[in-house]
């Protein structure tokens, strides 16, 4: 499946040829998909809406001749009811009908970069161990896998020196989109040196205490008690470097992984940046 | 058949964001705000979450940014700019606001929501959205649901 498939939308359809719903069963059905994921149009007079476009829809709506208006045989249209209980189910099956994207499979985490405060330094990209970050034919810094970025991880946006870094769904501003201020730029948090974490002094306490807890480990017998004292170590170092889960640093790559991809994201970086310095580039 | 046969052409179109995959939106302010939109006997679009459009790509991201005047209840202003624009699907600084559900409280919302006028609040910048890079050929791999 591509991800530029069309998704189906789903309609409330009210106009012409329709009765129109009652609010607390609009507002029902309406919850039932957008929980579900599907996006949802309610169609009816008094406002414009985006045009159409030629995605696969499914309309619901109690169709004042008991049936729907008819349309031609190829059309992406199905047509159903808007009973909030079967709302939907009948949106699920439509979208495996059109074979449409499925919603909801992973959850959105990743970084969205504000360009308007980006100066293409790389930093992020010599960063990211997950190969989230890369170049464009012009050389300039793009978000390229993002479902690579590590859930509720907002360490990226930590080593931009222009805040330039959001995660939507972060708790916090500026990394949440809210306006960055001075203050935001000059905090302790917001200054991680790079070449500190590129040198070592995170990335090899993160190592050491691995080391260290698989050798601990390997010597354990009882699982539970090994996987309470990782959890605990774990928790320390979450701790340390500030708020990234310790999911994150529970897949951490070996030390030998961790310097090769270092090292990869390095040379990246540094060819993107001698890219953008050559007279021609 | 017709969206919206009698819809006023000035009037701005209206987008609700459910951000389905986070709890970052206050649950009350989403819960009136969707329950106006729907009492209302106004036509909206809503979708479950503009983040995961943003990451697929998705091209209805494109038949939104292109409604014309639009008001968006969803998050941060500038989240909300590069969202759309990393789905090359860039709003429009001059028709577009943004009313955020993280830091206003429902009645702000609902009563910008009401009425009829538009007051554009996406953050100026050195760049339009339209300048930012353009994805590559092949598009992001595949989400990985683990």
């Amino acid at each position: 499946m591509a991800l530029t498939d069309r998704s189906l939308r789903v309609v409330l359809y009210e106009g012409s040829g329709a009765n129109p719903l009652d609010a607390d069963l609009r507002l029902a059905a309406m919850n039932a998909l957008l929980e579900r994921g599907f996006a949802v149009t309610r169609a009816g007079a008094g406002r414009p809406l985006a045009p159409a476009d030629d995605a696969p829809l499914l309309v619901l709506g109690r169709w004042a001749e008991g049936r729907p208006p008819s349309v031609e045989a190829d059309a992406k249209v199905r047509w159903g009811s808007p009973d909030p209980a079967t709302v939907a189910d009948q949106a699920e099956a439509a979208r495996a009908e059109f074979a449409a994207p499925a919603p909801g499979a992973w959850k959105p985490w990743f970084p969205v970069i504000d360009y308007d405060r980006c100066t293409n330094c790389m930093q992020c990209l010599s960063f990211c161990l997950f190969g989230v970050y890369g170049v464009d034919d012009g050389k300039r810094i793009q978000v390229q896998n993002n479902d690579h970025c590590k859930t509720n991880c907002p360490a990226c946006s930590r080593v931009c020196p222009e805040a330039a870094i959001m995660f939507p769904k972060y708790k916090a501003g500026p990394i949440n989109g809210d306006v960055v201020s001075d203050s935001d730029l000059n905090r302790e948090k917001m200054k991680i040196d790079i070449s500190a974490l590129l040198g070592g002094d995170v990335y090899s306490l993160l190592r050491d205490r691995s080391e260290r807890a698989r050798s601990r480990f390997s010597k354990e017998r009882d699982s539970d008690k090994a996987l309470a004292e990782r959890q605990k170590c774990l928790t320390k170092l979450a701790a340390l470097a500030g708020d990234i889960p310790a999911e994150v640093l529970m897949s951490l790559p070996s030390p030998e992984e961790i310097s090769r991809k270092a090292a990869e994201a390095a040379a990246k970086a540094e060819a993107a940046r001698a890219a953008q310095a050559a007279p021609n580039a | 058949m017709s969206d919206s046969p009698s819809a006023s052409p000035t009037a701005p179109a209206l987008l609700y964001c459910h951000c389905q995959y986070a709890q970052v939106l206050p649950p009350e302010v989403k819960a009136a705000v969707l329950r106006h939109l729907c009492e209302r006997e106004l036509p909206f679009e809503a979708v479950a979450d503009l983040c995961e459009l943003s990451a697929r790509r998705d091209p209805s991201l494109k038949r939104l940014a292109s409604a014309g005047p639009i008001k968006i209840a969803a998050c941060f202003p500038r989240a909300v700019k590069w969202l759309f624009a990393a789905a090359e699907a860039p709003l429009a600084q001059a028709t577009t606001e943004v009313l955020n559900l993280r830091t206003r409280s429902a009645d702000e919302i609902v009563a910008s929501l009401a009425s009829g006028e538009l007051h554009p609040n996406l953050p100026e910048g050195k760049v339009s959205p339209d300048d930012a890079p353009k994805p590559r050929e092949a598009g992001p791999s595949a989400p990985d649901p683990s």
